[in-house]
């Protein structure tokens, strides 16, 4: 993060250097205003990407890369639509027992893998078997232990029995589990061939991967959700954003995702609103900073709810994110079904916070503008990891703010594996600030549950509140939505007024595509869920490759 | 001769068992498991499935113990398989058998930095000459001050300023990576020209931030030999300047540029992490820097390995081009 916000920078002094008075008009052909736009089969994109996939079973990837190019290759049985909600892809639809313990999917039919061989249930079987078999080496087997008894009924119908009803159980059935059994079967997964080279049922199939390179994929022709109308799929590795960049104002790269600096100051130009579209939307992501609940300082809700209102939210998401987010209230995504966007907020309140503070037994004694509680000074330390900018950024504000009130932070950058296993696991921290990335299900047990308290557990910050426990065992053990959506409602906020977090923003996405794209629907999941139905009109259309 | 050479062969074991046994230590000392990308702060990772793998991965063993197979399997010739995802053989990482030249990633660094050291020769040589015979002139500052601006200037800034002018506003040359997409569909000649047209940024770049060396080491050698008595004496004996510099002044004044070059031998397979970078390069550079990144123990230990051998053979090498290069250390 820190390489390449420097490396933006530069390019800001470069571009300038090199052409500040105007871009020449040759930099690329300007697309005709009146075109036929009606769909159409053909041409490429060229996603451009500062990582290479490792590996293309999705069980065994850890990387995004991986993850963004096995998933046009492979489907799961269900996805998520773009509101959230779950939907069939390879299983057409599914029955969930009244006790929620056996769901059947049925699957559809005539599905071909790209060698033609029919999609069954067994290949499902085959996915199960491998994952949570112990020689898999793989991090997603969790999920899978639930279940008690997989089985085979027919050709398309496949049937899980969990021990326990589990909500989140339904959408692990998604991407990871379905593998061609006969080309699979008895082989070591490790270490085969076909992790760099599969077949796939999914709407593009790989053709070639040049390492370093490109990896270019086809478009499978009998796609069961219909041909994808564009022909190629090119996912270009280039690791350096500057370069990268570039390559998008020449030509080389049709679609890659834009740093702050790149999204507001570099493209606002009329070159790039002539030929590339830009779009924003919430990642399901968000900043936090998080309080040890056991040091002294912290225990007392009072201070924890001080410290919120001296911090100014949309001052950060201002500063340190170009305005490029938004506050975050509680751990979901604006906008999304189990976003509660009622609850207590903390607007910027520095006389509040003060007068919380006092009402703690915090006041300034000696005069040195520091406050104090039986003679001991409010000092502490927020940690984070080093090398993320916005991380430390965003402390650097906190710490200013902070010391308005009277409190006086210190900051502290950490390699990241230290950090973890040094400070993190050991609960040696006052306060940190990082990460979650926030999965499509609103599940957050893990983080929240106060068995979960361990060391290498995530409710590092010693969390304990014994309705939150209650609501979270409850909204993982119902499907009903509405009966989730209650309880998470609840959780967001208790959390929201005690504050074990202080929930700080959620940073948005912001990929640019060439604007010869079209059939783009931007969503709360982001633009690329149906990317096989984007198209290029005819007469857009830059064959840049022969099959 | 033979002998030396055995003899010097037999004293590289040690050194390289040195070499790797400091290196295995080292890589393992610093903080973090090739496993973390999977299982640090991630909330799907239960601690028994972080210990089954790093178990797989042979990472609850102690470190010697670690040490003592990797060693066993390298006398094999065996770098073992990758710890990243893939789970490739470290060697089919560097060195793909089954993929063309081109997409092979230790050919690529080694073209490159070929390629680049021969313009850096071609270059340097004679412009240290140049400096040499026309010392302190104006002729002579200019290249100092050129060398040294080369020298001074961050590659990848300049890589950028070159990108910017010659890929997005004049477009006449391709902005990143080796070989366009349509590479494998043209002809012969028509790769050789798609090559040639990536590779002129590269080359130029680091051609010409790594000119300053070689050619100050020719120009300080150069000024050295044509004070001594022998060139006097050809000019005494009336030949014309050019062959005193060229036959017999500049024979003698290489020595150093002998040894330069075979130091750079073990280089020749390091590629620059930033240079590749910038350039989306697929070579050896990149690897080892993602392979550090993930801790991918055994392609870092495969990468240094290779390296190690390759500097002490360029070592080797540099003495014996000396040797041939000049009767008096040939005779002692």
């Amino acid at each position: 993060m820190n390489k390449s916000f420097f490396f933006s920078l530069l390019l800001m002094i470069a571009v300038c250097g090199a052409g500040c008075k105007g871009r020449p008009e040759t930099a690329a052909p300007v697309a005709p205003v009146a075109v036929d736009e009606e769909p159409a089969y053909g041409d490429s994109l060229v996603e451009g990407s500062i990582g290479e996939p490792t590996v293309l079973i999705p069980m065994l990837a850890g990387d995004n890369a991986s993850h963004a190019v096995a998933g046009l290759i492979f489907n799961g049985l269900v996805k998520y639509g773009t509101d959230l909600s779950v939907i069939g892809d390879l299983a057409e639809s599914w029955d969930i027992s009244k006790n929620g313990l056996i769901i059947t999917f049925h699957l559809r039919k005539g599905v071909k893998w790209a060698d033609g061989v029919e999609f069954t249930a067994h290949d499902v079987m085959f996915g199960y078997k491998t994952i949570i078999d112990e020689k898999t080496p793989t991090a997603y087997s969790e999920d899978f232990k639930q279940v008690k008894k997989a089985e085979v009924l027919d050709k398309y119908t496949f049937r899980v029995i969990y021990e326990k009803p589990f909500a989140p159980a339904l959408t692990s059935w998604g991407g990871l589990v379905v593998l061609p059994a006969h080309l699979l079967e008895g082989k070591d997964i490790a270490k085969t061939e076909f992790a760099r080279n599969p077949i796939g049922l999914g709407p593009f199939r790989l053709v070639k991967w040049s390492p370093g390179q490109e990896l270019i994929l086809d478009s499978y022709k009998d796609y069961f959700d219909g041909r994808p109308r564009l022909d190629h799929y090119i996912f270009r590795i280039i690791p350096d954003r500057a370069t990268m960049f570039l390559e998008l104002q020449a030509g080389g790269v049709d679609m890659m995702d834009l740093t702050p600096v790149q999204y507001t100051k570099q493209t606002e130009t009329e070159f790039f609103r002539n030929n590339f579209r830009k779009f924003r939307y919430p990642q399901f992501v968000y900043t936090y900073m998080g309080f040890n609940l056991k040091h002294p300082f912290f225990k007392d809700r009072r201070v924890r709810q001080a410290i919120a209102c001296a911090i100014d939210k949309s001052e950060l998401v201002d500063v340190v994110l170009f305005g490029l987010g938004s506050p975050a209230t509680g751990p979901y995504v604006p906008n999304t079904w189990p976003y509660n966007p009622g609850v207590k907020k903390y607007e910027y309140n520095p006389a509040m916070a003060r007068q919380l503070l006092k009402e703690a037994g915090w006041e300034d004694a000696d005069g040195d503008g520091i406050l104090e509680k039986d003679g001991r000074p409010f000092e502490f330390t927020i940690r984070t990891n080093m090398g993320n900018s916005l991380r430390m950024n965003t402390a650097t504000i906190i710490q200013w703010r902070l010391a308005k009130v009277g409190i006086k932070v210190k900051i502290e950058a950490i390699e990241w594996s230290t950090f973890v296993n040094e400070f993190i696991d050991k609960r040696r921290f006052e306060a940190v600030i990082l990460g979650w990335s926030i999965g499509l299900d609103p599940d957050q047990y893990d983080i929240w549950h106060s068995s979960k308290t361990k060391e290498k557990e995530f409710n590092f910050v010693s969390y304990g509140n014994p309705e939150v426990d209650d609501l979270l065992e409850k909204g993982r053990r119902t499907f009903a939505v509405e009966e989730r959506k209650k309880a998470y409602f609840r959780i967001q906020e208790i959390l929201a007024d005690e504050l074990p977090y202080i929930f700080l923003y959620v940073p948005d996405a912001t990929p640019i595509v060439n604007n010869r794209f079209k059939g783009i629907q931007p969503s709360p999941i982001g633009i690329a869920y149906n990317l096989p139905k984007w198209y290029v009109p005819a007469g857009l259309q830059r064959h840049r490759m022969e099959p | 001769m033979s002998a030396y050479l055995l003899k010097r062969l037999l004293e590289m074991i040690p050194t390289l068992l040195g070499i790797t046994l400091i290196s295995f230590f080292i890589i393992h000392l610093a903080p973090g498991k090739p496993t973390d990308i999977f299982t640090e702060l991630n909330p799907k990772i239960t601690p028994e499935a972080r210990e089954k793998l790093e178990k797989y991965y042979g990472l609850d063993k102690p470190v010697i113990v670690q040490y003592g197979s990797w060693l066993k399997r390298i006398v094999r010739l065996d770098f073992g398989e990758s710890f990243s995802s893939d789970h490739r053989p470290v060697m089919n990482k560097i060195w793909d058998a089954k993929k063309p030249l081109i997409e092979r990633r230790l050919f690529v660094t080694f073209m490159i930095n070929l390629l680049s050291m021969i313009v850096i020769l071609l270059v340097a040589l004679p412009l240290g000459i140049f400096s040499a015979t026309h010392q302190n002139t104006v002729y002579d500052k200019i290249s100092t001050t050129a060398v040294f601006i080369g020298f001074a200037m961050p590659s990848f800034w300049l890589a950028l300023l070159l990108m910017i002018l010659f890929g997005v506003h004049l477009h006449w040359l391709p902005i990143s990576q080796l070989k366009s997409m349509n590479y494998w569909s043209l002809s012969g000649p028509g790769q050789l020209w798609d090559l040639t047209r990536h590779l002129i940024l590269p080359i130029f770049v680091s051609a010409f931030t790594g000119l300053a060396a070689d050619s100050r080491f020719m120009r300080s050698s150069m000024l050295e030999v044509i004070r001594q008595d022998f060139v006097t004496v050809a000019r005494a004996k009336g030949l014309p300047e050019r062959l005193v510099i060229y036959r017999h002044a500049f024979r003698n004044a290489l020595l150093p540029i002998i040894t330069l070059a075979g130091l750079s031998v073990g280089g020749l397979v390091g590629g620059s992490v930033i240079f590749e970078n910038i350039f989306g390069i697929p070579g050896m550079g990149q690897l080892f820097y993602m392979s550090v990144m993930t801790r991918d123990y055994p392609t870092v230990m495969g990468i240094l390995t290779i390296g190690a051998i390759l500097t002490l053979l360029g070592n080797l090498l540099a003495d014996v081009g000396y040797m041939l290069a000049d009767p008096r250390i040939r005779a002692r």
